[in-house]
């Protein structure tokens, strides 16, 4: 009879962690609600339609970064006909904030600071503050 | 040799290359001869009441079972799945890696793709599938399940007696599923309706009845022992004493019958006596428990625990203090692994203690049985035996690790030190071929008949090929083992395939090297063969 | 017949496969799919692993069965193997322990040849083990990479796992090694039920719908990653609802998300009914968790039957006048 408890106990334990998750929320004091992004006010569109940008951003800073470093190309046609200088630093961060925008999905998905940080740095934190 | 077996050129026309197009779930249309063993008499089968018992042979068609057949082995499962979660569990967790496939030594002998264990396992597998679980039951074969129908039940024959309960694939399994513990059920199921060997229940009729697998009555019995003792006389000059049935004595020593019975077993036989006279022992044999082997073992666990409650019963009666056990195999899977469980608990014995060197052995503490070479071994450490090794001379020497020593118990290092002690040249076959995974000889499990040659040399293959490497390499011409069956089995075997290699037991070395007090110059060793002449110094070289 | 078995296997996970897809793209199939089938298939998972655990846990063990593959503890000059042939109860820990991280048994694996002679040779094969072993690690690395997406915050171990993992950082996303090696894994255990005629004789469909499974489960997860990205912040916001019972997906989220899903719920559903009880059986082998001490403690068999004995009154008896002319002792003259 022992053993059979203990196997249950053992089973019981198993299960605990197979379903962590719900217990994981159940005891979360905080919201579950996806991070509140803030956008910048002066503008409408980004460089590509939001639902790509929201899937699929690093694909398009990894090849800005081939075109820039290894083909000299500056500027990219974006999907609604404007120019833009393929800049993290200029472009991408000139209209959002690192602190408020980036990090906070990164950090909600459990992305680590991507290593494009380690270069790129924040000029609006740099002034300190939103423009 | 019976005309069913194949030259050795013949026999060894195999592949490992199981032919795609045929389907493993269609049973063998024919069971082929020289591949399976007579049916049991039916006053084998009375003797033991059990069902069914008839005229019948496996190769007629018509079997005679009991008309409720399917019903009888569908409830015997229910029954054994609760009973057993060894056998529950094989059923349900194999993922058929195939890493046991070629890991059986029927396999390697014979190409059968039913011999791989996956596969020996899956015919029954099958059949639990089908009335077990619910994807056998609503997707039949596509999810590998199949009827229970006559040939289902034959093929069950056929396979689960070309399996020896080796264990050997069982090492190998990343679950350690166990062939053997599945074949031992099907053996029970195969049992309820009557199809069992002949091989198998007359031993055990025999054993129950009489005492030993032959039959040997009380008076003959003691004949056998009586010629060892002229034996003995003869080879050495010292007459020794054996007491049979004899109350008080400290230690009741049992042993398999062939040892008194069979060749080359009655070497072994003189070596532990002229042991147990050297060191004085105060032990007794018996002519009731005269059988250490246990074929119920290979029939079913009530046969097993109804064979093996003579041991206890009758070390009780003659008041011993502790158990001594001979040389065999099977019969030690079932002292190690079954008896004090069975028949236990032995509380009316005492801690095994060795009257010589006052070691006491601790690791038989609950059962109070020690090995044979367990308790030579520690003779020969502790320095108690005057041992003359060049009386082994005319042997260049390796050792078999019979099956259950090995896997049901772990017995590897000391039957090597015994031979490390009493002989000059010893030779170890190659690695994957001893200790866990030495390979069968082919004939366990109640398969040694004459009417099953060829599967018997088929399963012999494996050892006998590992042997002939050191006979090529080292010049080895004795098979040393510490096993019954290997010793009636092994001598055809390697005839067939490694002509020039005998076998023999570790304790007929033991023999021919202890040097008794008061002994005669032998001349001879125990087989009576003139010992080698000591070689002249060879010269030295500068 | 085996590539008519691996056949019908491909094609029912193709089944599945469209049935997500399309489901996906079909307002009344979408909410099913997201919002029921989870809960079903952990149910199922739940409860029929419980089934399956709790029925071999009162099926008793009624003898001490361990195969022992090393020497023996006796004398105390022989060195025992504690690991494969422990004689005490931590022993057969260490022992389960190397047999589930290490997969000890399936390291021994060797590959018979017949050459000419004959001669038997056994090479090592240490490849199914290899594949195993990295196909069953990098799984559970991935299982557990995936809590980033039920949890919030997400914990530093996880982050600190999922570094590791991606350690080469190449690319961005980062490239995860175990999604290599599982991949190549599979891809290795599946080409080995084709290639090595012994396992392809004695393949089920069952082996093979296993492997497509995970495979497809394995690709579709790859593709999501590195190729065709859903948008992840509403698959994780997905996940978490499903966390606390109240299920609700976005419009956003592309169909191949819920093949994944689909694959995933299916796999779990099948596990119970499956050889994948592996995962619980494996700590329930009794030629693996039992220490070999059968002769220093008597092991209790439950339902010890009691049997017809044949005593040694009843052998005396039937051969007094024989014993007595051998000359041996009698009980009863």
């Amino acid at each position: 009879m022992r053993k059979k408890i203990g196997i249950l106990a053992v089973l019981l334990g198993f299960f605990i962690l197979v379903t962590f998750p719900l217990w994981h929320s159940v005891g979360m004091r905080h919201s579950l609600e996806p991070p509140n992004l803030v956008l910048p006010a002066n503008q409408k569109n980004c460089v590509m339609p939001v639902a790509y940008m929201r899937s699929s951003h690093m694909f398009l800073l990894l090849n800005w970064r081939e075109l820039v470093v290894r083909h000299d190309q500056h500027t990219f046609r974006s999907f609604d006909g404007k120019s833009y200088n393929m800049s993290l630093t200029g472009t991408c961060l000139g209209c959002h904030n690192k602190q408020q925008f980036c990090d906070r999905c990164h950090t909600y998905m459990g992305v680590q600071t991507p290593n494009c940080f380690n270069c790129h740095v924040d000029p609006m934190a740099l002034r300190g503050g939103m423009r | 040799m019976s005309d069913h077996a194949p030259s050795p050129q013949e026999l060894v026309q195999i592949t490992y290359q199981p032919k795609g197009s045929t389907d493993w779930l269609e049973p063998v249309a024919t069971l082929s001869k020289g591949r399976y063993c007579y049916s049991a008499a039916a006053k084998n089968l009375n003797a033991m009441d059990l069902p069914n018992p008839r005229e019948w042979q496996p190769f007629e068609e018509d079997w005679k079972l009991p008309p409720d057949w399917q019903k009888i082995i569908l409830n015997g499962m229910q029954a054994r799945l609760k009973k057993f979660r060894s056998f529950r569990l094989f059923m349900d967790i194999c993922v058929r890696c195939g890493a046991c496939a070629d890991k059986c030594h029927f396999y390697l002998g014979s190409g059968d793709p039913k011999n791989m264990p996956v596969l020996r396992a899956e015919l029954m597998r099958s059949v639990y599938r089908r009335y077990f679980t619910v994807a056998g039951r609503l997707f039949g074969k596509w999810a590998g399940a199949r009827d229970l129908t006559v040939p289902v039940l034959k093929e069950w024959f056929y396979y689960f007696y070309q399996c020896t309960e080796c264990r050997r694939c069982s090492v190998f399994c990343p679950y350690g599923i166990d062939t053997a513990e599945i074949t031992m059920i099907a053996r029970e199921l195969l049992n309820l309706v009557g199809v069992n060997v002949n091989w198998v229940m007359e031993p055990v009729a025999n054993c129950y009845r009489v005492g030993n697998h032959l039959g040997i009555q009380p008076h003959s019995f003691v004949n056998s022992i009586e010629m060892a003792v002229d034996d003995i006389e003869d080879l050495t000059g010292i007459r020794i004493e054996v007491p049979i049935n004899r109350n008080g004595a400290e230690v009741l020593f049992v042993m398999p019958s062939a040892d008194y019975y069979g060749s080359p077993h009655y070497y072994t036989l003189l070596g532990y006596l002229m042991l147990f006279h050297e060191i004085g022992l105060d032990y007794t044999i018996s002519a009731y428990a005269a059988e250490g082997g246990n074929f119920g073992l290979f029939a079913s666990n009530e046969m097993m625990k109804q064979l093996n409650y003579k041991i206890y019963a009758e070390a009780r009666r003659l008041g011993v203090k502790w158990l001594l056990g001979g040389e065999c195999g099977h019969m030690w899977r079932v002292l190690n692994q079954y008896m004090d469980t069975m028949n236990g608990p032995a509380d009316f014995l005492e801690v095994p203690v060795s009257p010589v060197t006052g070691t006491r052995f601790e690791n038989t503490r609950s059962t109070k049985m020690v090995h044979i070479c367990e308790f030579t071994a520690d003779l020969i450490h502790q320095g108690n035996l005057k041992l003359d090794p060049s009386r082994n001379d005319q042997w260049r020497v390796t050792f078999h690790d019979s099956c259950n020593p090995a896997r049901g118990m772990g017995l590897l290092e000391e039957p090597r030190a015994i031979i490390r002690s009493t002989c000059n040249q010893f030779y170890e076959m190659p690695e994957n071929t001893i200790r866990e995974q030495t390979f069968c000889c082919g004939s366990g499990a109640g398969l040694g008949t004459d009417e099953n040659i060829e599967m018997r040399m088929r399963g012999a293959l494996p050892r006998a090929n590992a042997v002939k490497y050191v006979q090529q390499r080292h010049g080895v011409n004795m098979l040393a083992c510490i096993c019954a069956i290997d010793k009636a089995t092994l001598p055809t075997a390697m005839n067939y395939w490694v002509p020039g290699v005998e076998v023999g037991g570790v304790h007929e070395l033991l023999g021919n090297a202890l040097v008794m007090q008061g002994e005669k110059e032998r001349t001879t060793d125990l087989r009576s063969e003139p010992l080698k002449e000591k070689e002249k110094e060879a010269p030295v070289h500068a | 017949m085996s590539p008519l078995r691996a056949g019908i296997a491909f094609l029912l996970v193709v089944l599945v496969a469209a049935l997500a897809y399309f489901g996906a793209e079909t307002a009344a199939v979408r909410p099913l799919l997201a919002d029921i089938l989870p809960y079903a298939a952990l149910v199922i998972f739940l409860a029929g692993f419980s089934f399956k655990v709790i029925r071999w846990a009162w099926s008793p063990v009624p003898f001490r069965i361990p195969t022992t593959c090393g020497q023996q503890k006796s004398l105390p000059w022989i060195k025992a193997n504690r690991l494969d042939n422990p004689s005490t109860k931590t022993g057969a820990w260490g022992r389960m322990a190397l047999e589930v991280l290490c997969f000890r048994s399936l390291f021994r694996n060797t590959r018979a040849e017949l050459r000419e002679g004959p001669r038997i040779a056994y090479s090592e094969d240490k490849f199914l083990w290899l594949a195993a072993l990295a196909f069953h690690w990098s799984l559970l690395f991935i299982l557990l990479r995936h809590l980033r997406f039920f949890l919030l915050p997400v914990p530093h171990w996880l982050l600190g796992m999922s570094a590791l993992d991606g350690f080469f950082q190449v690319g961005a996303p980062g490239l995860y090694i175990t999604d290599g090696v599982i991949f190549l894994a599979l891809l290795y255990l599946l080409a080995r039920r084709f290639w090595d005629a012994q396992v392809r004789y004695l393949s089920l469909l069952a082996d093979y719908f296993a492997l497509f499974l995970l495979l497809g489960l394995v690709l579709t997860g790859i593709q999501m990653r590195y190729s065709d990205r859903v948008d992840l912040e509403r698959v994780k916001e997905f996940a978490l609802s499903l966390t606390v019972l109240s299920p609700h997906i976005s419009a956003a989220v592309a169909p191949l998300f819920f093949v994944h899903l689909t694959f995933v719920c299916v796999l779990l559903a099948y596990i119970p009914f499956s050889k994948l009880m592996h995962l619980g059986g494996v700590f329930l082998s009794p030629t693996r968790n039992l220490a070999n001490n059968s002769r220093i403690q008597r092991h209790i068999n439950p339902w010890n039957p009691p049997v017809k004995v044949h005593t040694y009154a009843e052998w005396e008896d039937e051969f007094r006048e024989k014993i007595r002319a051998a000359g041996l002792p009698l009980e009863k003259e």
